[in-house]
């Protein structure tokens, strides 16, 4: 159904994606693993033809560069970043949308229906709520009943009930034998829709194997990136391997397993040296 | 029905459809008349236009039998100096803005193709400028029809038209700017720099350049034809006058030499302005835009 063969994207001389391959078969979901930056939505955005790339992504058979047209008719969307015309109401969203997409204006009844947005449909979009936007978006990639649905953190912006009903939707799509690809930060989100998992780091995929590996992965290791101020990471390896932790350069951080209890102590170390640690985030 | 202007070895093979082009025009149309800048750009136009008839002899006629009066030497005038400014602003603004909100890549996550989105976007944002132009013309008519004094038709028309024609040049080129941009605040202030030295710099600059160099006045002549302002400048007292005998030598030079091809020259100017910016523009967006 989808595959991707060797794409790269760089902007200026930082690549944010670095010859990633994979394919998605007919009736998969894939997930695309990672912490912020490491190229997931840069993948989605090249499927979409929103950048331009290196490398081939195939769609059906289609080439997405020649044939994007054809290949974003396959494709539903939901972004990370909700962007709409404020100006426009929800259902003038979704009949543009629907114009755009050569569909019946029904359509746009039954999709405000499934997202249930159907009392805001005379509400200006730029007076919804983040987790109105999210459903607004979710209705307009199910606009046209789309074989393949990307989906960049889709649940995001949503509060618990509403996160809630927006699995269930996925999850019935998922059921029906609907292409997903995702992004995500929740693993029980990963492990309820997609049946692979390809984990990237610094635009790489390190990882592709099946949801329960990945619990498996995240429960014997727990790795943390540390970021430092600038020019401390050579200083600050130096520290962590005197202590005995497995640490290696990652970027402008660096990368550091320890178990759970050993948290504090390895940002000890590193602060009694002296060293100024910026951010400390799960690192997968 | 479906346009096939897909250029062979282009990266993209996807047919242009018309009707994905007019609904994104339509769209862009209604955006721009719900703007509220688009407003202030109708109405400080439509006013201007409005006080220099009102300011003008009383009798006197914007354009008709009586020749190239006051009041359409300074409708012209207004004309050459604000059409550019708007067209400019709201080309630039248009691509810009858009590509810095991310509702651009809401557009292109469609199965719409770039060349479909920038000629959608071009096709609006023509259509509010020619608002704007028709809007503050007509008020002006019907201020002058209000004081007794009638507009002819038809001249009032070709003032329209050559005025739309400048400002699809400035949509053209604002656009092209907006493609380049990363930041709509960039866009807008490289548009007001290309306002001024379309508007002023390039009017100043031959001048400069004649006084010093003692340039032949041929080449002082087409070389202020190349700039599209003074191109339509042409044109109008043309249209209006039928002689160029107050262009001064230049337009002595224009009548002798080119013997009555003046305004077909600067017609043809015109339409290469009209179509280059916008050509480039088109080529920018479809390329080298990351969303």
């Amino acid at each position: 159904m989808i595959r991707v063969t060797r794409l790269s994207k760089r902007y200026g001389r930082k690549a944010v994606v670095d010859d990633v391959s994979f394919t998605v078969a007919p009736g998969e979901a894939v997930a695309l693993w990672g912490p912020n930056g490491a190229g997931k939505t840069t993948v989605l955005r090249c499927l979409l033809g929103l950048v331009g790339y290196d490398g081939a992504i195939t769609v059906s058979r289609l080439d997405a560069r020649r044939h994007g047209k054809a290949v974003r008719r396959l494709l539903g969307h939901v972004p990370q970043e909700l962007s709409f015309f404020d100006d426009l109401t929800v259902a003038d969203t979704l009949a543009f949308s629907a114009q755009l997409r050569g569909l019946e204006s029904a359509r746009v009844g039954e999709a405000l229906e499934l997202v249930g947005l159907s009392p805001l449909r005379a509400q200006r979009v730029g007076a919804l709520s983040g987790g109105m936007k999210q459903r607004l978006a979710l209705a307009v990639a199910l606009l046209s009943d789309p074989p393949i649905l990307l989906l960049d953190e889709p649940t995001s912006n949503l509060d618990a009930a509403a996160r809630e009903s927006a699995m269930a939707i996925l999850e019935s799509l998922r059921a029906a034998g609907r292409n997903l690809v995702l992004t995500s930060h929740h693993f029980d989100e990963v492990a309820a829709l997609v049946d692979r998992v390809l984990a990237l780091e610094d635009g790489r995929i390190v990882f592709d194997s099946t949801p329960a590996a990945l619990a498996q992965r995240l429960r014997t290791r727990a790795t943390w990136r540390v970021r430092l101020a600038p020019g401390q990471i050579s200083q600050a390896l130096a520290a962590l391997q005197e202590q005995g932790y497995a640490a290696r350069s990652n970027g402008q951080g660096i990368l550091v397993e320890v178990a759970a209890h050993e948290q504090k102590a390895a940002l000890d170390a590193l602060r009694r040296v002296g060293l100024t640690v910026t951010d400390f985030e799960p690192w997968h | 029905m479906a346009l096939n202007l897909a250029i062979s070895g282009a990266p993209s093979r996807d047919r242009v459809e018309r009707r994905l082009v007019l609904a994104i025009a339509r769209k862009e149309l209604r955006d721009a008349v719900r703007n509220r800048w688009f407003w202030l750009y109708a109405g400080g136009f439509t006013a201007l236009a409005s006080a220099l008839v009102l300011a003008a002899l009383p009798g006197a006629q914007i354009v008709g039998s009586e020749g190239f009066g006051r009041t359409a030497a300074s409708l012209v005038g207004l004309a050459q100096l604000v059409i550019p400014l708007l067209g400019l602003l709201l080309g630039a603004q248009t691509v810009a803005t858009q590509h810095e909100r991310g509702t651009l890549r809401f557009l292109l996550s469609h199965p719409v193709s770039r060349t479909e989105v920038f000629w959608g976007l071009y096709v609006g944002q023509s259509l509010a400028m020619f608002a704007v132009v028709a809007g503050g013309f007509g008020a002006a008519a019907l201020l002058s029809a209000g004081r007794g004094v009638a507009t002819d038709p038809s001249l009032l028309a070709t003032m329209v038209g050559l005025s739309w024609l400048l400002s699809l040049i400035a949509v053209g080129i604002g656009m092209f700017i907006g493609a380049a941009s990363r930041r709509a605040g960039a866009a807008v202030g490289t548009a007001l720099v290309v306002w001024f030295a379309l508007v002023f710099l390039g009017d100043l600059g031959i001048m400069g350049t004649a006084v010093a160099t003692r340039l032949p006045v041929g080449v002082l002549f087409f070389a202020a034809l190349a700039n599209p302002v003074e191109a339509f400048r042409l044109l109008a007292v043309a249209a209006f006058r039928g002689s160029f005998d107050v262009l001064g030598p230049a337009g002595s030079y224009a009548v002798d030499a080119l013997n009555g091809r003046v305004a077909g020259l600067a017609l043809a100017v015109l339409a290469a302005w009209v179509l280059a910016p916008a050509a480039l523009g088109w080529w920018r967006f479809r390329t080298a835009l990351d969303l």
